[in-house]
């Protein structure tokens, strides 16, 4: 009995069907979709990251600077959290309840499979104590990373910080991480390449409870870490410390080079602060701190302060008058305390008269150098101030004044030399002349240059002739050399044989009898050759300036020194540098009295200038009265 | 020793070797899916390739021990056995024990018997015997309601473990009763219930409720002949819709779509009901009832979904049906499968070398999802031979079943074949995300002794039967 057995093709082809459109099912999600691979690499991979030690940084005589401690951060992989005893975990981390579930949230709220730091550099013990019990609290592990250690508060503004990496760097270099470090200013910038070294990378295969089996591919695709590379600096820590010593009661910069090499011996801003302040936890609030500081201690000024070099420019108008053959080393000009031509008059101190080009550095003349600036921009071989004036400048750009040196700090300013176009602008094409613009000849008016660029200018006389760009670091473990371009002669358009006078000059300036300016930088059985400077400021008290460099034959050491608000060149700069000239050449400070005396002579500081203010003061500063000089 | 022989000589060697590939190759996933952990060889008996290895003798025992029974055995005693059975399934609720939240295990040292798996084959052999009874009619209502107790009795019993995936099984047998006679248009309706029952979850009540008008004025063109007809009774439904549509609009009521679509119908049906009486005209009405009882099922269905089953349940299903999203979730399992076996590409990673689920990701792996195993690690082909295979040895079985003399033995075969059928459909499509996660194992190839026992003792009791095709059993 039988009946129906047609339905056995229903059967039949049902069967068939069911097996077809698994085999196509099958088809899709084996063969022709490629994304399950991709899910399934990421599902089985645990990439464990090992953070590279920092490259160390070292003074030039090898004295560590900066090094690294270790820190600890809780990260969490939300997709792995399972409840926990969070009061353990409370108590452990010395966090609320409510702060821990808010650390969940916004880490859940930035991925739910990419760990993310729970919690920041917690100490070592309670790291250690964390990890006894790392079982209890699944998705979260301890991460180690580095944080920067300083063996001295020191040269802050030259080394920079570390910090976090943004959104914009994230965007646009894969290499980091988010909650990475890199350097975020200074030295540490400018060498993040070799200080970062290269992270390492681990691949395991892990199974659901992110318990990790075994490598994958026996390590295959594993990166192994490098250490950062160790820097060696050009700063010597003990002229630097003693820099920021000397500073510490004014505002101000101190730049010292050596000559021959370019090499940053010491780069002070003032004030300053520690570069602890900047490491880590506390690196957002201090650098709130800091930020709104009336004084504003992060503004690097010897980078980025433009100041009116003063008299200590006249050293370059004697060169630039020598070159163009427009004075000699014989010119006498006459001066009755100051330069008088119908109303117009720039005031000069009691000296005696004539004074030969030599002499005028050493009484540091105005009247001789604004007579030298009308020698230079009325030359016969222009046929116009416009054209004299351009070429008097273009000297100027020889010796690395109109822009910027190119440190590697990227936060370098230029000065400002005035363009001819400038002043036709402002009087009108051959509507200018030396008159106009006289301050320029002792260093006022437009004219702005940074402490780095003062510091070079006097390194170049020193060299008589040439610079090398000032660079903060000598030497790249595993580098042949640092870059080409940071030992490069760069020769200005003066002749070297100018430069006798003026060194014999500033020789004077501090070595000299009768009317030498600086008498109270010598330094016994030292030749320190200088040249005092006071910038006018119409908001407060004069700017002091001295730059120097010794010995004058081999010179070992070029520096500039500017203080601000506190007069004459001569009483707070000089001694300044040359103490720190003694400090360099000699080891150590014999004058311990005069360097207390040097601390205490400080004067109440004129609110904090601002490098806007700066720039309008002097060019308020043109017209009639330029002020008294020395 | 005469009659052992010739059972022996008329075997169907065929279904046997497909049997043994099926074992060989479903163990060879297990022991993958298994090895990382494993440190004592192949017959290490604390792993579960090693335990499938002792499931699979006994198995051989089993299957030799169904041959040398008399093929009218299984005939005589199904009846006594279904009661037993029925006993067991209570026995289980009381003195079984709950693992993974289901009271549906015998332990028995240190094994754990399913006898739910066992009473799929008890069911099996009671319905054929009930099938095959002396002046049974399928086609008769007490009959098919004596058919559909034997059916049902065991699933309910399931159902209080509670064991959602065993009961869903029995409902394979209604494939029996096809084959059997079964009304196609009955049939046809349970398949339009099992549509409207997806459809009323996955869209909205009043699209489907406006599908369902359009099909059944199609339905009324059709079986009226009469496209004038079809048309008219369409503008009247269209106006009376427009009307209520209309009217709501203008009055800004704030009724569901759905309950403004019944209403509508109301006057639609009056009006047929009257017309239909009197023109002595029956097809509308026939269409009416139609439509009216797919209305009550959908209400019910969606009354059931939201008021009778538990909110993971909802979820489940809603994510099966890819209404709800949720990778962690319910969907993990769907999604860490299809990961599985989507990753093995066209020719697989190799034997031993899938990671996903060696490293636990699919839950399960040499249960329920032993299938991701095959996928991961043979990739488009080992799935392909694999579908193929069970194509192969289901086609093999409906052959068997139809060369009986004994419309017993075809009537247990196709028992058999739809059961197996639907463990196939279910575990494989659930697997590829094609279907909800229903935990039920893939016959031959998944580890654990209860169901390759059942499906073992299925197919050789077959065998047995078929061995004696021309003997006249019932
Ligand atoms: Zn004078």
């Amino acid at each position: 009995m039988n009946q129906y057995t047609d339905r056995r093709y229903v059967f039949a082809v049902a069967i068939i069907l069911v097996g077809l459109i698994f085999m196509i099912r099958l088809f899709q999600i084996q063969v022709i979709d490629k994304s399950y691979e991709q899910y399934a690499l990421s599902n089985a991979q645990s990439v464990r990251v090992i953070y590279p030690a920092r490259g160390l940084i070292y003074d030039r005589n090898g004295k560590i600077m900066v090094y690294n401690k270790a820190a600890y951060d809780i990260m969490v992989t939300p997709r792995l959290v399972e409840p926990f005893d969070t009061t353990e975990l409370c108590e452990i981390l010395k966090i609320s309840r409510e702060s821990v579930r808010e650390r969940l949230e916004s880490a859940r709220s930035y991925s739910s499979r990419v760990p993310s730091v729970f919690m920041k550099q917690v100490s070592y013990e309670n790291a250690a104590l964390l990890q006894e019990k790392m079982f209890q609290f699944p998705g979260l592990y301890v991460q180690t990373r580095t944080l920067r250690e300083y063996t001295s508060p020191i040269a802050s503004h030259a080394l920079g910080y570390v910090g976090e990496v943004d959104q914009a760097i994230l965007d646009s270099e894969p290499y980091y991480q988010l909650g990475d470090y890199i350097g975020v200013s200074g030295v540490e910038k400018a060498y993040e390449e070799y200080l970062k070294g290269q992270k390492g990378k681990n691949i395991f295969l892990k199974d659901v409870h992110n318990q990790t089996i075994e490598s994958y591919q026996n390590g295959r695709l594993d990166v192994t870490v490098e250490v950062g590379k160790n820097l060696t600096s050009t700063l010597d820590m003990a002229l630097q410390e003693y820099g920021e010593k000397l500073m510490s009661p004014y505002v101000g910069s101190v730049v010292a080079l050596e000559p021959s090499t370019g090499e940053v011996l010491a780069l002070v801003s003032a004030p300053t602060y520690s570069p602890d302040l900047l490491v880590g936890r506390s690196l957002g609030v201090e650098f709130g701190k800091l930020a709104t500081d009336t004084l504003n201690p992060l503004f690097n000024r010897a980078l980025m302060a433009q100041y009116p070099p003063g008299s200590t420019f006249k050293t370059i108008m004697a060169l630039i008058g020598l070159q163009e053959k427009v004075i000699s080393k014989r010119t006498e000009h006459h001066c009755y305390y100051g330069f008088y031509v119908g109303n117009i008059h720039t005031r000069c101190h009691l000296h005696e008269t004539p004074l030969n080009l030599i002499e005028a550095i050493q009484n540091s003349c105005n009247t001789y150098f604004i007579n030298v600036l009308k020698s230079t921009l009325q030359d016969v071989k222009f046929s116009n101030t416009a054209e004299a004036y351009n070429n008097w400048r273009n000297h100027l750009l020889s010796m690395g004044l109109t822009q910027p040196l190119g440190i590697e700090l990227t936060n370098e300013l230029d000065g400002n030399i005035p363009t001819p176009d400038y002043y036709n602008r402002i009087y009108g094409e051959n509507h200018w002349n030396y008159l106009t613009i006289r301050s320029l000849a002792i260093g006022q008016g437009e004219l702005l240059v940074t402490p780095l660029q003062m510091a070079n200018m006097t390194a170049t006389i020193a060299n008589r002739g040439y610079y090398i760009t000032p660079h903060l670091v000598r030497e790249i473990e595993g580098e042949e050399s640092i870059d080409e371009s940071l030992q490069e002669r760069h020769y200005t358009t003066i002749d070297t044989s100018c430069y006798g006078p003026i060194v014999d000059g500033m020789d004077l300036v501090v070595n000299g009898g009768k009317g030498s300016t600086a008498r109270n930088a010598r330094i016994k059985g030292i030749t320190v050759c200088g040249k005092t400077g006071t910038a006018e400021n119409p908001h407060g008290n004069d700017h002091s300036i001295f730059i120097a460099f010794a010995p004058k034959e081999n010179p070992k050491i070029a520096i500039a020194v500017y203080v601000e608000n506190q007069g004459f060149g001569t009483t707070y700069a000089a001694p300044i540098a040359s103490l720190m000239i003694e400090k360099y050449l000699s080891g150590e400070v014999k004058r311990g009295w005069y360097e207390n005396w040097v601390m205490q002579l400080i004067q109440p500081v004129a609110p904090a200038r601002k490098k806007d203010s700066l720039v309008a003061d002097t060019l308020q500063n043109n017209e009639s009265d330029d002020g008294t000089e020395e | 020793m005469v009659q052992r022989n010739s059972v022996f000589a008329n075997l169907d060697w065929v279904s046997i070797l497909l049997w043994m590939v099926m074992i060989g190759f479903g163990w060879m996933n297990i022991y993958s899916a298994n090895i990382m952990e494993a440190d004592g060889g192949v017959f290490d008996l604390s792993q579960r390739f090693g335990k499938q290895l002792i499931w699979i003798g006994a198995s051989l025992l089993l299957a030799m021990l169904m041959l040398v029974l008399d093929a009218k055995f299984y005939f005589y005693f199904s009846y006594l056995l279904y009661l037993v059975m029925l006993g067991v399934l209570l026995g289980v609720l009381v003195f079984g024990k709950e693992i993974h939240g289901a009271k549906s295990w015998f332990v028995i040292g240190g094994f754990q018997l399913q006898p739910s798996e066992f009473a799929k084959l008890i069911t099996a052999l009671a319905l054929a015997n009930l099938l095959t009874s002396h002046n049974y009619n399928i086609r008769k209502f007490w009959h098919l309601v004596k058919a559909f107790a034997i059916i049902a009795a065991p699933p309910m019993l399931i159902l209080l473990q509670p064991d959602l995936g065993s009961a869903l099984v029995y409902s394979a047998f209604i494939l029996v009763l096809f084959r059997e006679g079964f009304s196609t248009n009955i049939m046809m309706m349970l398949a339009t219930l099992g549509l409207l029952f997806f459809t009323t979850l996955l869209l909205d009540k009043a699209l489907i409720l406006l599908f369902m008008v359009i099909i059944s004025l199609i339905i009324y063109m059709v079986v009226a002949r009469s496209f004038k007809k079809g048309v008219v009774n369409g503008l009247l439904v269209a106006i009376v819709f427009g009307v209520l549509y209309g009217t709501d609009y203008l009055l800004k009521t704030e009724f569901s779509p759905f309950l403004m679509g019944l209403a509508a119908l109301i006057p639609v049906a009056l009006v047929i009901t009257v017309k239909g009486f009197w023109l002595r005209e029956y097809v509308q009405m026939k269409i009416l009832t139609g439509l009216f009882i797919s209305i009550v099922f959908i209400i019910s269905v969606d009354f059931a979904m939201k008021n009778v089953l538990k909110p993971h349940q909802q979820h489940r299903i809603y994510v099966t049906l890819g209404i709800e999203d949720d990778p962690q979730g319910v969907g993990y399992n769907v999604n860490q499968s299809k990961i599985a076996i989507g990753s093995g590409g066209f020719s697989g990673k190799g034997y031993l070398k899938g990671t996903q689920t060696k490293l636990h990701f699919v839950p399960e792996q040499s249960t329920d999802f032993i299938f991701c195993t095959v996928g991961e690690e043979w990739g488009f082909l080992g799935t392909t031979f694999v579908i193929l295979l069970y194509v192969g040895f289901f086609l093999r079985m409906i052959f068997l079943a139809e060369r009986q003399r004994s419309s017993f033995s075809r009537i247990f075969g196709y028992g058999f074949i739809s059961v197996m059928l639907l463990h196939f459909i279910v575990n494989i499509g659930m697997t590829i995300g094609l279907l909800p996660v229903i935990g039920i194992p893939l016959p031959f190839f998944s580890y654990g002794g209860s169901s390759l026992w059942t499906f073992t003792m299925f197919l050789f009791i077959f065998l047995r039967l078929d061995a004696s095709r021309l003997e006249y059993i019932r």
